[in-house]
């Protein structure tokens, strides 16, 4: 028991010390001029979509449910934060906390009202309703006069760019340490329950559908204070930067990080924002690079290549002991 | 009371469209139980595929169009070979994203070949000529051809199901794939074959919706796709009838709402697909009648 708190400990110090390094490096790196303009405008991108990846994994990774609308989440959290900051007249740090703050909670209550009803549904049904879900938002959103339709919003104070980073890296590193202390967490240790067995978590005496919606609404929350950095960030919203396509995004970070892995997500998201402008020397092939990319470490990840690999170690270490013995 | 019909016209003849391209999906979905993201952009290949057989080709119509269909079907089975036969024990998801990256394949390779601006593209329907008139309300000829071909196409493809030893096979491997293959049933091959079924209607709607759009651009089989996908569920996912049900309405409610509100009409189609799930959660026609494939 204290070996372990001691381990825990340890774990904490080297997790602050990462942090502070990382920082530290970014900072050399933006500030000393070693990155270019381009791979500067990268660093936030990189930031929202790590929050992007693990709130979504919270809801497809922990609780198990194929959901394809993270991008309507973030829209609305992109256009409450932008209307704040637009219409209020403070000062930065009275104005970011509170657009950050009602972006997040308004995408909470909207994953609130969208996961009562949603979440009785299962598998593929659920994936086709969140994304209806997503359409319906920015269809919604584009018929509004107070979002300036189809036109989007413009002129948005750039709070949250490269040159003031730290607040994005701040954010970054909270909702990281929110959602890794809440998987660990009593809740989250139910959540993961009900994605291995829904029955049994049932008869557990678990509250299978307060815990779905728990999930669904911390990862809304998350999703849309990265549409508020997103929004502070680039200064001009349509509702069509996100779409459904957005959501799948997102989602193909997910699945290529690892279901459940935290770790996972962040390394992919990072690496799929980078790799379209590492790709930008091929030009027109982009694309077709990327998707090349994607089918291939899909079936990769699946073929018996990797398991041989893996398997044949095994087998070589198996071997080893029997004749040991 | 005419515009009425009007509108409930242009909505049958998108919703037989889309009905067409929902049973592609369907039926994937029936017999490898995955969601065919790719499906929408065969519907792009099918148009393109034309477009090069009439106006860099030229060919006469009726070949071009069994050129289309051809390239369309060839193109579904070698999908499945190289992207989803090695999947097939894999999870739904790793299945979903694998098809969502052949989407992204499709869409740039077009894209590289054909170059990003609109290309436009005459229908090849002679639209004034078969037009009909009855009373005060006209038929334009691509809303007749469109309802006379997916019309056939459909009872075809029912009759195909029900009357061959192939349809048979389909829907033996869709109820118990292997039970199916203790009955000595070829599974690899009935699956290509439904593949090859699907991309096949997803060509003959991709051809049926360049005709009404005449304007070509590599992400045009994405809305279609999504919203037969939609249908496909509305109605009962697996189920054929269901999925002509579904794009049908689909098509019909569509119209409506864009009658009432145009840019709240996809708020309107999607928020139907929401309710109806919430009252039956496996669509219309699904499960309780499983004519699955």
């Amino acid at each position: 028991m204290t070996k372990n708190r001691k381990n825990d400990k340890i774990k904490i110090v080297y997790s602050i010390l990462a942090i502070v390094v990382i920082y530290i490096l970014l900072k050399i790196a933006i500030d000393g001029g070693i990155l270019n303009r381009q791979y500067r405008s990268l660093i936030v991108p990189i930031g929202i979509n790590i929050i992007l990846a693990v709130s979504l994994n919270l809801t497809t990774g922990f609780l198990g449910e194929l959901a394809l609308g993270h991008a309507g989440f973030m829209a609305i959290g992109a256009y409450v934060g932008a209307l704040i900051t637009l219409n209020m007249n403070a000062s930065v740090y009275v104005e970011l906390p509170l657009a950050l703050l009602a972006g997040g909670l308004s995408a909470a209550l909207a994953g609130l009202i969208i996961g009562i009803p949603v979440l009785r549904l299962r598998g593929d049904y659920l994936a086709i309703v969140t994304l209806a879900f997503n359409q319906i938002i920015i269809s919604i959103i584009n018929s509004m006069k107070v979002t300036n339709g189809a036109q989007g919003l413009s002129k948005i104070e750039t709070y949250t760019n490269y040159k003031h980073f730290t607040s994005a890296f701040i954010l970054v590193v909270i909702t990281i340490i929110v959602i890794r202390n809440f998987v660990h967490s009593k809740h989250g240790r139910a959540v993961c329950a009900v994605r291995d067995n829904m029955i049994a978590a049932e008869a557990s005496g678990l509250q299978v559908s307060r815990y779905k919606i728990l999930a669904f609404a911390i990862a809304a929350f998350f999703a849309g204070v990265a549409g508020v950095i997103y929004a502070h960030n680039v200064s001009i919203i349509k509702p069509t930067n996100f779409e459904y396509t957005k959501s799948i995004e997102i989602l193909v970070m997910v699945v290529l990080g690892g279901m459940g892995s935290i770790k996972g997500s962040i390394i992919a998201a990072a690496a799929l924002t980078v790799l379209p402008e590492f790709l930008r020397g091929a030009d027109d092939f982009r694309m077709l690079l990327y998707a090349t990319v994607l089918i291939v470490m899909m079936l990769f990840n699946q073929s018996g290549v990797r398991d041989r690999l893996l398997g044949k170690r095994k087998l070589l270490s198996n071997s080893k002991n029997v004749k040991g013995e | 009371m005419e515009n009425f019909i009007e509108i409930l016209i242009t909505g049958l003849r998108s919703g037989s469209i889309y009905a067409l391209i929902a049973l592609g999906y369907t039926m994937v979905y029936g017999i490898a139980k995955m969601i065919n993201f790719a499906h929408g952009d065969i519907i792009m290949i099918g148009a393109y595929a034309l477009y090069v057989f009439i106006e860099l080709l030229h060919m006469p119509v009726v070949p071009a169009v069994i050129c289309t269909i051809a390239v369309c079907a060839v193109l579904g089975i070698c999908i499945e070979k190289v992207a989803y036969k090695p999947l097939r024990k894999a999870t739904p998801l790793a299945v979903l994203i694998t098809a969502i990256g052949v989407s992204y394949f499709l869409q740039s390779a077009v894209l590289l070949i054909f170059g990003g601006t609109p290309i436009s593209f005459a229908s090849i329907i002679d639209s004034k000529a078969l037009s009909l008139k009855i009373g005060s309300i006209t038929l334009s000829g691509i809303t007749i051809v469109t309802l006379a071909v997916t019309t056939i196409s459909m009872i075809a493809l029912t009759l195909f199901i029900q009357k061959t030893k192939t349809g048979r096979a389909m829907r033996a491997v869709s109820e118990d794939k292997g039970a199916a293959e203790l009955m000595g049933i070829n599974v690899n091959r009935t699956i290509s074959i439904t593949f090859a079924i699907g991309s096949a209607l997803a060509a003959i709607a991709g051809i049926l919706y360049i005709c009404q759009f005449q304007s070509l651009k590599p992400t045009l089989g994405a809305l279609p796709g999504i919203k037969a996908f939609v249908a496909a569920v509305l109605g009962g996912i697996g189920s054929i009838p269901g999925a002509m049900l579904g794009g049908i309405l689909l098509g019909v409610i569509e119209s409506v709402s864009k009658n009432v509100s145009g840019e709240l009409a996809d708020a309107i189609v999607f928020g139907v697909l929401v309710v109806v799930l919430l009252v039956k959660p496996s669509g219309l026609l699904g499960k309780n009648k499983t004519e699955k494939v």
